[in-house]
């Protein structure tokens, strides 16, 4: 048991490091000259080359790789060429309404999509099925932003029964936070959704037809005993892997959901870094987003011992 | 998907059935329809999205005699025109026609979804093969591939975008690197299994050169799973040039795609929604073409699958 967590810990640092050293190559070979555009028009090449060396801009690739993960360990991500503040900083600053946007859609997706596998599957074949099936491969279709635009038109514009943009601190209350997050979160949430739904759905099929299941019927265990207690906690380790990966849709599809619902989140800087070709908050925010997905992802397969005792590698 | 339950049950050739001795000789014995036709009848899925998809691709190749004008031509005096029979989908803030933009957005959406799915297919093809094949790349491919999926790959298409200047041609590219892990991870996946396979361990014994092996045993087996697979990554491939066209690091504006004429209603969409709404309509219902062909070939190519799925 130890030895699997240890070396599962282990087998994230060759993925982060690989992570790391592309983030840093993005940098590497970005077009333009940090030293140039810190030493400004004025500058004599004499000037500029003076900033390079004491920015170590003159080192070989492999040295300034190390330095700059260095500077990652220690948490500095650099400093943004357009505002002039620390990363971390602008980072910090973003954090709550991404936060706040993904763990909504999270909960709302996972207590939409599990229950509509389960009965899916309990109904395979019956129109409830097809709905569910049906509404899965339109969830995939619709892009996020067009629901959002869709969601936000019909809620917001016409019955103007939610706030259409904007974000509001969870300080102020969670009302008016839960008002603005919503649709975002609705919108967001349909592709994990249908995603959840159809593993769901095809793991309980398949959990269904075992001989556990018969046994269970046949001792006189209730139907929905059977779906949720016997069913469901077998099917358990693909849903909570789907889920797991679906992350990453998650975090792609927030840049968009920010956009369209102007949520001053990590989204909306990254939009915004991209077209002012910030690439030191780009870095920061992928690096961020990956390291986020990679360490989720591993504390996942560590769940899976306790979800099914049978793993132990 | 859905219909694994509904579809004509591919396999079950329904001909033995009825012609079993208990049946009254009454009804002719059903026979399973031959050919294309058959095959569509045996499989809507892939008759509706294929016929989408068609039609999208007429849109995109006749657009310039579906009645549009020139997609760029400007008219300030003629701005932000509802729908009407002039402007059948309006003009934008710059009077530009909607019509003729959205109708030439699709050439630019299907050229991104069919080139990455080509280009991802056959780049993960050969990486998922090397990989698959030598043992020593193996570890150090995968290492790279698992480094690379840990990165979102709107995240990582958005990072590289970041890198070069907006054209169709660096969007390609972009969204083709962040697909390819996935291809190669699947193909490595098929090709491992099929070295396990009987008919394969006895080609070995019979001295067959791997060359031959790869050619004649492993190739073939990957297409199928590879077929599905690309079309999954053309609706994604569609889905992600919209969006980094929408927040402007795709398509550069001056050739109308999607995701550009979203992004140019964005400002306002409260007042003025069909400038969102028509391209969202298309993008959506070809990404949704796209995807029922994706499970239609699933379930025709691989009926095990289609059970569970």
């Amino acid at each position: 048991m130890t030895a699997y967590i240890i070396r599962r810990v282990l087998a994230t640092i060759p993925v982060m490091a690989i992570v790391a050293l592309f983030v840093f190559s993005l940098l590497y070979i970005a077009p333009g000259d940090p030293a140039a555009v810190i030493a400004g028009d004025q500058a004599t090449p004499q000037d500029v080359e003076r900033i390079r060396a004491s920015l170590g801009l003159d080192r070989s690739f492999l040295v300034r790789f190390g330095a700059w993960l260095w500077d990652i360990v220690h948490g500095n991500l650099g400093t943004s060429i357009f505002t002039n503040l620390p990363v971390t900083t602008m980072i910090a600053q973003r954090i709550e309404p991404t936060l706040s946007l993904m763990i909504l859609t999270l909960i709302l997706a996972i207590s939409i999509a599990v229950p509509m596998g389960v009965l899916a599957a309990w109904k395979q074949g019956t129109w409830i099925d097809r709905a569910v099936m049906g509404f899965a491969v339109l969830g995939f279709s619709i892009p996020v932003f067009v629901v959002g635009y869709l969601l936000a038109y019909i809620f917001a514009l016409e019955l103007d029964w939610l706030p259409v943009q904007g974000y509001t601190a969870l300080k102020n209350g969670i009302g008016p936070w839960l008002q603005n997050l919503i649709l975002p979160a609705v919108a967001l949430g349909g592709v994990y959704i249908a995603l959840i739904a159809r593993i769901t759905r095809a793991t309980m099929l398949e959990v269904l037809s075992q001989d556990y299941i018969r046994t269970a019927r046949a001792k006189g265990a209730g139907q929905r005993s059977i779906l949720f207690l016997h069913a469901l906690k077998n099917a358990a380790v693909p849903i909570v892997t789907v889920i797991g990966i679906g992350i990453a849709l998650l975090i792609g599809g927030a840049v968009v959901t920010e956009s369209v619902f102007a949520i001053p989140g990590l989204g909306r800087l990254t939009v915004d870094a991209i077209l002012r070709r910030d690439y030191p908050v780009i870095q920061g925010v992928v690096l961020l987003f990956s390291f986020v997905y990679v360490l989720v992802n591993l504390a996942i397969d560590l769940l899976y011992t306790l979800f099914d005792p049978r793993i132990r590698y | 998907m859905a219909s694994a339950s509904t579809l004509a049950p591919g396999g079950i050739d329904v001909g033995a059935y009825a012609a079993a001795p208990v049946m009254p000789d009454v009804l002719p014995p059903v026979k399973p329809k031959k050919g294309f036709i058959g095959f569509l009848r045996r499989n809507p899925t892939i008759a509706v999205g294929g016929f989408l998809l068609l039609l999208m691709l007429f849109v995109a190749i006749f657009a310039p005699v579906l009645g549009t004008v020139d997609p760029t031509a400007l008219a300030p005096a003629k701005r932000t025109r509802e729908p009407s029979s002039m402007y059948w989908f309006g003009s934008d803030m710059l009077g530009r026609d909607v019509y003729s933009r959205v109708l030439y957005g699709a050439r630019v959406s299907l050229l991104v979804g069919f080139s990455v799915a080509f280009l991802a297919s056959i780049v993960g093809l050969t990486i998922g093969m090397i990989a698959g094949y030598i043992r020593l790349a193996d570890s150090i491919i995968m290492r790279i591939m698992d480094g690379l999926m840990s990165i979102p790959p709107i995240l990582l298409a958005i990072a590289l975008m970041a890198l070069t200047r907006g054209s169709v041609q660096n969007v390609i590219i972009a969204i083709t690197i962040a697909e390819i892990p996935r291809v190669s991870r699947l193909v490595r996946g098929v090709v491992l299994s099929l070295r396990e396979q009987p008919y394969v361990e006895a080609a070995v014994a019979a001295g067959t050169r791997t060359p031959m092996i790869i050619l004649r045993h492993i190739l073939p087996n990957t297409l199928a799973p590879i077929t599905v697979q690309a079309t999954y990554i053309c609706a994604a491939a569609m889905i992600t040039e919209a969006i980094l066209s929408f927040i402007g690091a795709g398509t550069p504006p001056i050739i109308p795609s999607w995701g550009n004429i979203m992004a140019e209603g964005r400002a306002l969409w409260q007042v003025k929604p069909y400038i969102v709404f028509f391209p969202a309509v298309f993008l959506s219902i070809t990404v949704l073409a796209v995807n029922l062909l994706g499970d239609g070939l699933r379930d025709a190519l691989d009926p095990r699958m289609a059970k569970r799925l």
